[in-house]
């Protein structure tokens, strides 16, 4: 194609001319999307990175440059110890119960039965509604005083109304509630990657498995599970970075508490930059999400190509 | 042969129970939202009433409280607004771009394409202090037009890998074909490209669309206004008054707000999954 644009080097086409060549367009058509998410992504990501280093405050927003005593300042404060804490026991509880629950649904939804496609409609939701509004009806459901879960448990005789759990009044059941919540919220989208990974394995792979004697728990970890394991991946790197840096559940339910017991990453930088001004402390709170992310995002890369290949 | 049928018949059992526990797990609290934005507040507020369903009649007090007595209808009208523009502003960047990247710039366009994506990932609880800066720079703080600038950091990253799978899965011949026939580079792409990839632009308007209504962390932090806020902030930050939640009125709110989503999500379900895992489903 390039050769047919060459052969019509009219001085009048010059910019048509120019237009015709691949590469060229091709800048010119990238050009919007690039600029904008390096302008507003790119350069406040260096802008977060300097906060960190940097005495900004909303009140002083002076830019002086203070190296690393920012990172030292938070290390030191046993409430920040705590969130980072919280932070890996929410994301690491809410994935492998997001995880578990997703994989058994996955092989309940893979079987025919009447009602399947409605059922599948349903079990989506908490993936699909916005996750402040599920979160909203689950504090509702958490109540300290109309919870319809107290209820229900005070009716099978399992508790009784004078020592029926305050759920998210008490440290434990605070963040047991969240990573509740967090899987419930994260367990449709593991089913959906479950069932999209297992209807791609071959069915004459699982045939001639069958045909040498391999059952249903052999068939199911040592051929469908290696074959899938790139597709959970990619759906693990979602799950891990969305729950590591989430700010929405904490915010609604537990507004970090009681006592900072579930305090996170992304609600502590939210409160000590937003809601205190104190930017450059804020900044280098969220920046503690950074390693994190690049391993989980570089492992899993490593490991997919590793797969195709 | 008795002993078969039991078995039988347990497997349907427990197979059949399994499916009630998935059914239940998801779906009650959204039941429960329904139940809720339905009961009046002397059955909500007792604790000796079942909760389970209505004691006293089904009233639509709260619905009528949240469409006549606050700001219901302007947050859907924000929301509106801001889903349309930032669906415009994706659409006219991340279309264009996925195209250049699926079929002009080879290898370098396939990195360039990752990391694009890899954009996606950054969070916006990383991104939040400065970008306030930046909108407060841009004289837009407490209106809902800093989202509008703000949504497509994460929209255009999500569309542009989306867009990319759904060109290259175009056969390449029908453009060369209209490029032999004297049609210019450009005019493939939009004579041949964009009408024969309508099915890809129209699951990414939706799911553009999808995102900004879900997204919470940008709203939070940009907007304190109530009648800037869009619907989702609004529903779950502004229907408590002192400590007071008014939880009919909230329910019946996230039940309005979530009812085109999760129909959008459920239509397009199969589309989304096929792009965001890219290439690892072979």
């Amino acid at each position: 194609m390039v050769a047919i644009a060459d052969s019509v080097p009219k001085p009048a086409a010059r910019f048509r001319f120019i237009l015709d060549r691949r590469d060229v367009l091709g800048s010119i058509l990238v050009a919007p999307a690039v600029l904008y998410v390096l302008l507003l992504v790119g350069v406040p990501f260096l802008m977060a990175v300097y906060y960190s280093l940097s005495a900004y405050t909303i009140y002083d927003p002076s830019w002086r440059f203070v190296g690393l005593s920012n990172f030292a300042d938070i290390v030191e404060n046993p409430v920040f110890r705590q969130t980072l804490y919280n932070t890996f026991i929410f994301t690491f509880g809410s994935q492998i119960l997001g995880l578990v629950l997703g994989k058994f649904g996955a092989l309940v939804l893979l079987r025919p039965f009447p009602g399947r496609k409605l059922v599948r409609a349903l079990v989506i939701l908490p993936w699909a509604v916005p996750i402040a509004l599920a979160t909203v009806a689950w504090e509702w459901m958490f109540d300290s005083l109309y919870s319809v879960i107290n209820w229900t448990l005070i009716a099978l005789g399992i508790v009784t109304r004078s020592d029926a759990p305050n759920w998210l009044g008490t440290p434990h059941l605070a963040m047991l509630s969240v990573i509740v919540v967090n899987a419930w919220r994260f367990f449709p989208f593991a089913i959906v990657i479950f069932l999209a990974g297992i209807t791609a394995v071959p069915q004459d792979v699982l045939d001639a498995a069958t045909v040498d004697g391999a059952g249903f728990w052999r068939r199911n970890y040592q051929i469908i599970m290696p074959m899938i394991l790139p597709i959970v991946a990619v759906g693990l790197v979602f799950g891990i970075v969305f729950t590591f840096t989430d700010l929405s559940i904490v915010f609604l339910m537990t507004m970090g508490g009681p006592v900072d017991a579930t305090s996170v990453l992304g609600f502590s930088g939210f409160q000590t930059g937003i809601n205190s001004g104190d930017v450059s402390h804020g900044a280098a709170i969220s920046l503690f999400m950074l390693p994190v992310l690049l391993v989980v995002v570089v492992a899993m890369l490593r490991f997919i190509r590793r797969r195709e290949i | 042969m008795p002993r078969a049928t039991v078995t039988k018949a347990l497997q349907e059992t427990s197979f059949y129970g399994a499916v009630a526990f998935f059914l239940v797990l998801a779906a009650f609290p959204f039941y429960w939202m329904v139940i809720t934005s339905f009961k009046s507040n002397a059955d909500l507020y007792s604790v000796t009433h079942i909760p389970f369903w209505f004691n006293d009649p089904p009233t639509l007090e709260h619905f009528r409280y949240l469409f006549e007595q606050t700001l219901f209808t302007t947050w859907l009208l924000n929301s509106l607004i801001i889903g349309l523009c930032v669906t415009a502003i994706t659409l006219v960047t991340a279309l264009p771009g996925a195209y250049s990247l699926a079929r002009m710039t080879g290898r370098n366009g396939e990195a360039l394409g990752i990391g694009i994506f890899l954009t996606y990932l950054v969070p916006p609880t990383l991104l939040f202090l400065p970008l306030s800066r930046v909108i407060a720079g841009l004289g837009l703080q407490n209106s809902m037009w800093s989202l509008i600038v703000v949504y497509p950091t994460f929209t255009i990253p999500f569309c542009t890998w989306l867009l990319m799978g759904f060109f290259k899965a175009l056969p390449v011949e029908i453009e060369e074909a209209a490029i032999v026939d004297g049609c210019s580079l450009f005019g493939a792409f939009v004579k041949m490209a964009i009408p024969l990839s309508l099915p890809g632009i129209l699951t990414v308007v939706i799911f553009t669309f999808t995102l900004t209504l879900q997204e919470f962390v940008y709203a939070l932090t940009f907007i304190s206004a109530s009648d800037q806020k869009p619907i989702t902030l609004g529903v779950a930050t502004d229907l408590i008054r002192g400590d007071i939640f008014y939880w009919g009125e909230i329910m019946a709110g996230a039940l309005i707000a979530s009812i085109p989503v999760a129909i959008a999500y459920n239509l397009f379900l199969d589309r989304f999954i096929s792009g965001i895992t890219g290439g690892a489903v072979k």
